[in-house]
């Protein structure tokens, strides 16, 4: 009787397979948001767009400060690598190790996440003004809710570490977390070139 | 052979109805996600035969504006996003790891997730019919700024089609994970049946587009509710983005609902012509070719906004009638020398190929720029859309149906009233449909609800009632033939058609494990070989 369907494969899991493909499809997503935001930009007589003389007077202006969203940029970096040494850790089978990169990483991303609160508390626009605003809070707004998903993850992934259920040769979700990580930061790198760097 | 005695387990059984909710086998989900279908292409019918007899005479008020426009909005979306996507989510799912030789899907409980989310999207969608202002009513293209000024129905109609999309995201996932990483031995992929081939692409184009209209359907939610500006001028959004995003999706969109029903077909005319599929490679690689440059047409929806370049769009728009014309040659050759006979699956499939090449070629036509200018927004392209959706996809439906319900249910379809529902189809489709050409070269506008006497388009409209009421007629022996089968006992062999893929290599319905054991896979037609091993080595 030939065996069926089970057969064991070289190279990845299964599961990797899939969470890799399901990576692509939120790379799509972001990409039809980040459409909109081009497309948006393209038409615009001028970037920032004009107000209109009652929202000048309402005291709207679209102007982003750069500085914090820079330091916030670097800690998300930051944390990545953290996410990754987790990673490198388990491979090896250290799981103390691992622990600390998960730590770090949970906790730089939730300072991500209040920082980015806060700064939205600083701004002098709206998304219903224009389509600086609705893109901007869009674009930020779905990338932090993925931050905030990617935290959710990590912390769930630190919580079976602590019960101790990872070791060298069995770690897919740490893989899993990281690779989920590192999309969420390639997102905010480019959200952060082309809303704050590009003039 | 001595026997053992088998202890008999006793104890809690599940109830049958639990049974089928917390299942996460691929056949049965497979079967659940056909029912489903089935029942919303019997309201989307429904709907479409209010939209012919309110449309049946001139100056008609049997149906008021604002009902028709939520009755014509709801049809699209019915057949669409809750019978034509997910149907082939059903015989993927019970097919595709039956065709590969596999025990389940990759992922059976995401499986299970990826059908029960479409139940509670289906009631939200048709929910919109009970609330204030009613159900969504700006077309199922929910064009910018219409879409912006109707009711509370049309976020319902984003939610749901976002929990749709989801649904088929994750689904696509599954069947990707599936055929690459657990076919059987032997099974390369090149062996793999065709049907999976276009289950493969179609989930590739699923993974990819569907985010975007997701992406696309949340700016318009944002849009309705949260006063943002995507696709208002006023705050210097642009209206046209709508239609760059939502086509980028619906575009690729188009061949998810036709691809697997060509698969189907190219399972069906080798079986019943007696010959291998000809030209298999040049098949999987136009199904490729399609996938890929179903990903620059979009566009060719857009030619009037004068926002899209027009020679590269045209350009693109014919050029995908190149690989879809060497299918059309893959299904000719096939059938050629072939010792053809005509059981109704075999009917359907030729009913496809034929009202399929009318559809790819009245949208060929189209493609020409200025043809397009004059046709834009007219009857003529709701007959090109229902020659490739229910010419080509409804066919291949049924064709499927009977051709694997002895495989799914162990039981046969009656051939007499199969035969009769294949005929009262055919004809009613193309009483239906054939006159819409007519009526849009004569510029009647699609989605109005009431046209002057003066127009003189009653006669043609009149026709198009008489087939439409005809497709519902011809319902009638479908019904009665799966009646009739379900009261028999299943009486079916493991392949009742001598057919070629793995799926018949076990029993008719196959166990929850699927396969005893499985021949040797040595071609894309393993039980030809195996049916014709034995003789060989007699001479």
């Amino acid at each position: 009787m030939a065996a069926h369907g089970t057969a064991e494969r070289q190279g990845m899991t299964n599961s990797m397979l899939g969470f890799i493909l399901f990576l692509a499809s939120e790379v799509m997503f972001f990409g039809g948001l980040f459409a909109a935001y081009f497309i948006a930009r393209a038409d615009a007589p001028a970037w920032p767009p004009p107000l209109t003389p009652e929202q000048i007077a309402e005291g709207v202006h679209l102007e982003l400060e750069v500085l914090l969203p820079a330091i916030s940029t670097g800690i998300l970096v930051l944390s990545s690598v953290t996410m990754q040494y987790a990673v490198w850790q388990i491979q090896k089978g250290n799981q103390g190790g691992m622990l600390w990169g998960l730590f770090i990483s949970l906790a730089l991303g939730i300072v991500f996440l209040a920082a980015q609160l806060y700064d939205y508390t600083q701004l002098h626009f709206r998304a219903d003004d224009t389509i600086y605003g609705t893109t901007f809070y869009t674009l930020t707004g779905f990338h932090g809710a993925h931050v905030a998903g990617g935290a959710l993850f990590i912390a769930v992934v630190t919580v079976r570490a602590l019960g101790g259920q990872f070791t060298a040769e069995n770690h897919e979700a740490v893989e899993a977390s990281s690779m989920y990580w590192h999309f969420v930061d390639v997102v905010w790198i480019a959200l952060f070139t082309v809303l704050y760097i590009i003039k | 052979m001595a026997t053992v005695a088998v202890p008999q387990l006793s104890g809690y059984h599940r109830p049958a109805v639990l049974d089928w909710i917390m299942t996460v086998d691929h056949k049965r989900l497979g079967i659940l996600y056909l029912y489903f279908t089935l029942f919303f292409f019997a309201v989307g019918g429904i709907l479409a035969l209010l939209v012919r007899t309110q449309l049946a005479v001139a100056d008609n008020s049997f149906v008021g504006n604002d009902a028709y426009n939520q009755i014509f909005t709801m049809h699209a979306s019915a057949m669409l996003f809750l019978f034509i996507i997910p149907v082939w989510a059903g015989f993927g799912n019970y097919l595709v790891p039956l065709q590969i030789g596999a025990a389940d899907m990759a992922f059976p409980r995401i499986n299970a997730l990826s059908f029960w989310m479409l139940p509670p999207a289906g009631i939200l969608m048709f929910a919109g019919f009970i609330v204030d202002g009613g159900a969504a009513d700006g077309g199922w293209t929910a064009y910018s700024p219409l879409a912006q000024q109707t009711g509370v129905g049309m976020d319902m109609w984003i939610i749901a089609v976002i929990v749709l999309g989801m649904s088929s995201t994750i689904g696509a996932a599954n069947f990707l994970v599936t055929m690459f990483r657990m076919r059987a031995p032997g099974m390369t992929m090149f062996r793999m049946p065709i049907f999976c081939w276009t289950m493969l692409v179609t989930a590739l184009l699923q993974l990819l587009a569907t985010p975007v209209l997701a992406a696309a359907l949340v700016m318009l939610f944002i849009d309705r509710n949260y006063g943002g500006q995507f696709f208002d001028p006023n705050g210097g959004g642009n209206v046209v983005l709508w239609q760059n995003v939502f086509w980028f999706y619906s575009h690729p969109a188009v061949y998810i609902m036709i691809l697997p029903g060509m698969g189907i077909v190219s399972e069906i005319l080798p079986v019943f012509s007696r010959k291998p599929l000809f030209g298999y490679k040049a098949f999987v690689f136009a199904t490729i070719g399609i996938g890929g440059l179903g990903f620059s047409v979009w566009a060719h929806h857009m030619f009037t906004t004068g926002s899209v370049l027009l020679p590269f769009f045209g350009f693109m728009t014919f050029m995908i009638g190149v690989p879809t014309g060497v299918k059309i040659f893959n299904w000719l050759g096939t059938l050629w020398g072939g010792s053809i006979s005509f059981p109704t699956p075999m009917l359907f499939a030729i009913g496809f190929v034929s009202m399929f090449l009318i559809g790819g070629i009245n949208g060929t036509y189209s493609a020409a720029v200025p043809v397009d200018f004059a046709l834009h927004d007219t009857y003529f392209v709701v007959a090109h859309i229902h020659y490739v959706l229910f010419g080509g996809s409804v066919f291949a439906v049924f064709g499927g149906l009977y051709y694997w319900f002895p495989k799914i249910w162990g039981r046969q379809l009656n051939e007499r009233l199969g035969k009769l529902h294949f005929v009262l189809m055919f004809v009613g489709f193309n009483v239906a449909f054939f006159p819409m050409h007519m009526l849009g070269l004569d510029g009647m506008p699609r989605r109005i609800a009431v046209y002057a006497d003066s127009a003189g388009w009653e006669a043609l409209n009149m026709l198009s009632t008489g087939g439409a009421f005809l497709i519902a007629v011809s319902m009638i022996p479908f019904l009665i033939a799966v009646v009739m089968a379900f009261m028999r006992p299943k009486d079916q062999p493991d392949d009742p058609w001598e057919a070629n893929t793995l799926e018949w290599a076990t029993t008719s319905p196959p166990p929850d494990y699927n396969f005893d054991s499985l021949p040797p896979v040595r071609s894309e037609r393993p039980l030809f070989d195996a049916r014709h091993s034995g003789e060989e080595q007699g001479h």
